[in-house]
């Protein structure tokens, strides 16, 4: 068996331009976490399921345990470790996070529910919310945390 | 008070096993059994792989003896002769290069001889398959009060039931995992886990070490639920073989369908009840029978058993109980410590059982439980006089005033008149759940806290009781700024490990905030007293008075201690199963609406209220969020978690079609706290965190029943069997 070739790819993360190496086969999860140094981003189930390991892809959610870092080539990636804590208040408050370990996949799809509140005119908070499960809450922390911080961004000029 | 670690969890900082970052670390992996029961003749290492380069670890490798050192000494480290169930570890092997390593894993052959299995826990084993003692069955227990037989002789009306429940898997988000290495010649394990000393008592026994010769630290973990209680004994005990082979530290972490498939599970029940009653519907016999399905070794089956039987007859009274359970092996995985334990199982199977007793004599659901809830000056059916003062009825009445039940019953007897394939129904469940460990069980733990006054004003509380989510970091911070009148900011919670806390017990039984909680209350009591100060001294004061004594005791360590004392009163008889089988209950009623659609098949949950008496709210956001996780877990016991079993093994392990509730999938859940203070918990709690798991089933399947007309008693209530249930309405028709 050939070892495959390896390659520079490069991409923005979280604001910063970086140069990865490598097949361009790797799960981009596996990337972040065990070459990049960003372990935030976490590992649920490794088939779509769970949504734990959630980031930003051009700034919309996808599940990084389905990403090739290959796909990412001259895009944008942004993970937990680049919310602000000023941006977690109102889940804070509410209760959003029990043991923590689907954390932070729902704060990235709140995140994007919060920054996109024409979203609602469509689906409600529960529904865009059913692609990150938890099993210690019964959600109803994270659903108030983000009702929450959308009235909040309401209200704010 | 925020949760402590909060900001941490959901800015991604919180680091888990998996995230810590190790020089020079293997990965570990598990190679399993074939087949659910044989004679192991041979491990074949495959082609292709220089096997060489792997750290390969077999039971030869155990210094000491090869058990996970549990109640019982049945379960293997990892199988030497034989295998009973077909996730069974057989060998472990280590390197570098994960991907190489999950292939090597394939590559390995485990050729066993099969012998006959039994995967049906309800039928009599043949000589053939009888695997411990003259008939499989790991524990039996009888509860009696009165005279049953007579009872169900003289009655007007028995009411007849059986009922079912399905395995259940804890799919905590965060998999299993540990991490081994040894240092000085200490083995030190570090990983997700409710219970270090569990673990340190196991690494002892297996490795043939010493107290100081094993350390084991608690890591952050991501969820437990009762599948982090014994488990993580035999993975720690797999990553310190490899480590100690190795000579290099080992992170083994279980992928998602490697977790589902090979771990503990809710254990299966079969419950049947014969119950004897007045033509009003008061309680005179309740002849019960309990049976579970163990699985391939006794675990903690025995005291699962032990719960299940004692809260079999419900919160009710009556004077002749009969309860008989037993835990019966088969040779699917080992069936283990799961929320509520053994307790959600009998009560579905009890509340059900009322419901259909009320519909045998045309009687209002609520009105038989208000005659038959037992009050102050009654008997438990182990001989429990309960007599804490709390308010049942009111329980009672504050679920049905939220849920709006009556009205609701009203409306939707009209809406399924008119409604052309939608039916909706509303159904409760009255129940109560002890906290603490069973019978003398705390006694035995004889837990010890230790709350430490530091040099700089700050105070550290050092117990192994684990956060994995509940908010014990939070309320024991709590417990100390309320009895010191310190800040948060000047309470040190001590990471979980067994080198630096005492054993306080494990995080489980709903026992933290209630036993632990006090303990610490006293230690706090202890260090003031050590200070020569009186209890009401508080803030400044001490923190001045333990810079004093630092300055007078340079190097030396001021500890506040407190041991486990039952409270006075307190008596049980292990042998008969007669006593005060907890120190103290909580008291719950939920309601459940719930709408079905006739075309599909599919029960969906429209509104939950949860009411419960809990002794004292300690942090009104943590309470809440355990009532309304363990509800939600239950709504997936009650109709989406259909573990399916193929020779023993589980069918379904990945999350794809094994189906746990989305935000999607459940209402809001509504909430409501009473308080009648417990004197022997912390600020007057109770445990609460395994209540909620147990009300949901038979509310959501009593509202079914309701809505439609049919007798389910099988969960879950999946669209396959909800069509069952609903077909046997028509024929009975």
């Amino acid at each position: 068996m050939t070892k495959p070739e390896h390659r520079d790819i490069g991409f923005t993360l979280n604001g910063e331009e970086i140069r990865f190496s490598g097949t361009g086969t790797e799960r981009l999860l596996d990337v972040l976490r065990y070459r990049l140094g960003l372990p935030g981003t976490k590992e649920g189930c490794g088939e779509g399921e769970c949504g734990a390991c959630t980031v930003h892809l051009d700034g919309v959610p996808v599940n990084s345990c389905l990403i090739l870092v290959g796909q990412v080539r001259n895009r944008r990636v942004d993970t937990v470790e680049s919310v602000a804590p000023e941006a977690l208040v109102e889940l804070h408050t509410s209760g959003a996070t029990q043991c923590g370990a689907c954390t932070p996949g729902v704060v990235m799809t709140a995140r994007f529910v919060i920054d996109h509140p024409g979203l609602l005119e469509r689906a409600s908070v529960r529904q865009l919310m059913a692609g990150n499960l938890c099993r210690c809450t019964g959600y109803d922390g994270i659903i108030e945390g983000i009702a929450e911080a959308l009235r909040q961004e309401e209200t704010s000029p | 008070m925020k949760r402590r670690e909060g900001l941490a969890k959901l800015m991604g900082r919180e680091a888990y096993v998996d995230d810590l970052t190790v020089a020079d670390c293997l990965w570990g992996a598990t190679v399993r059994s074939s087949c659910a029961r044989g004679r192991i003749r041979e491990v074949r290492f495959g082609e292709g792989f220089d096997w060489g380069e792997f750290v390969v670890v077999d039971h030869r490798d155990l210094p000491g003896e090869n058990v996970i050192a549990l109640i019982e000494t049945d379960q293997p480290v990892l199988a030497a002769e034989a295998v009973r169930h077909v996730h069974e570890a057989v060998v472990l092997l280590a390197h570098a290069d994960r991907d190489l390593l999950r292939r090597a894993v394939e590559a390995v052959e485990v050729v066993v001889e099969e012998e006959p299995p039994i995967f049906d826990f309800r039928q009599p084993p043949e000589p053939a398959q009888i695997q411990h003692g003259n008939d499989n069955v790991f524990k039996e227990l009888k509860i009696e009060k009165g005279d049953v037989d007579k009872a169900l002789a003289k009655a007007p009306v028995v009411v007849e039931g059986v009922f079912t429940t399905g395995a259940q898997e804890h799919v905590y988000l965060e998999t299993q995992g540990m991490l081994a290495w040894v240092e000085d010649g200490v083995v030190t394990v570090k990983g997700s886990m409710q219970c270090p000393y569990y673990v340190q008592k196991a690494l002892k026994l297996a490795l043939g070490r010493e107290d100081h010769e094993v350390r084991v630290v608690q890591a952050p973990t991501g969820g437990g639920f009762g599948g982090k209680e014994e488990f993580p004994s035999g993975i720690a005990l797999h990553a310190a073989l490899l480590a100690l082979k190795a000579g290099k530290p080992v992170k083994l972490i279980y992928e998602r369908g490697e977790d589902m498939v090979a771990t503990t599970k809710r254990h299966p029940s079969w419950i049947r009840h014969r119950t004897a009653v007045d033509t009003k519907g008061r309680l005179l016999a309740q002849d019960i029978e309990v049976v579970l399905d163990a699985g391939a070794y006794a675990t903690l089956s025995s005291v699962v058993l032990s719960r299940a039987v004692i809260h079999a007859a419900g919160p009710y009274h009556c004077e002749n109980v009969r309860i008989r359970g037993r835990a019966v092996l088969t040779n699917a995985v080992p069936f283990g410590a799961f929320r509520g334990f053994g307790a959600p199982q009998s009560l579905f199977a009890c509340e059900r059982q009322m419901d259909r007793i009320a519909s045998e004599l045309t009687l209002d659901p609520v009105r038989i439980r208000r005659r038959n809830l037992i009050r102050d000056g009654e008997e438990t059916a182990t001989g429990q006089v309960i007599t804490d003062g709390t308010d049942r009825l009111k329980v009672l009445d504050r679920a049905l005033e939220l849920s709006s039940f009556q009205h609701k019953r009203r409306a939707y007897l009209d809406f399924n008149d008119t409604h052309p394939y939608l039916r909706r129904g509303v159904g409760l469940a009255t129940f109560l759940h002890g906290a603490g460990f069973t019978g003398s069980g705390e006694v035995y733990l004889a837990s010890e806290v230790h709350v430490a006054g530091l040099a700089d004003g700050k105070v550290e509380v050092r117990t192994a009781n684990t956060e994995m989510g509940q908010g014990t970091q939070t309320v024991f911070t709590q417990l100390v700024t309320d009895r010191l009148g310190l800040k948060a900011e000047d309470v040190v919670i001590a990471e979980p490990d067994t080198a630096r806390v005492p054993d306080s017990g494990p995080t489980v039984a709903s026992r933290t905030t209630m036993v632990v909680g006090g303990l610490i209350e006293k230690a706090c009591d202890d260090l003031r007293r050590r200070l020569g100060l009186g209890n009401e001294e508080r803030g400044e004061v001490l923190t001045a008075a333990l810079a004093l004594w630092h300055r007078q005791h340079p190097g030396e360590e001021l500890l506040g201690t407190a041991h486990y004392e039952p409270p006075d009163g307190i008596h049980w008889d292990d042998a008969n199963y007669r006593g005060e089988a907890y120190g103290a209950f909580a008291w719950a009623t939920y309601v459940a609406a719930v709408e079905v659609d006739l075309r599909t098949y599919t029960a969906r949950v429209l509104d939950f209220v949860a009411v419960q008496e809990i002794g004292k709210v300690l942090h009104e956001v943590l309470a809440r969020g355990q009532i309304q996780g363990g509800v939600v877990q239950g709504i997936g016991w009650a109709l989406l978690e259909d573990f399916r079993f193929k020779d023993g093994a589980m069918a379904n392990g990945q999350l794809t079609n094994y189906i746990i509730p989305t935000s999607d999938d459940v209402p809001p859940i509504r909430v409501a706290f009473l308080e009648n203070p417990y004197a022997h918990g912390a600020q007057g709690a109770k445990g609460i965190g395994e209540l909620p798991m147990d009300g949901p089933a038979p509310a959501i399947v009593n509202a079914v029943a309701a809505a439609t007309g049919a007798d389910p008693c099988t969960i879950p209530l999946t669209p396959e069997r909800m069509m069952s249930v609903l077909e046997a309405r028509e024929v009975a028709r």
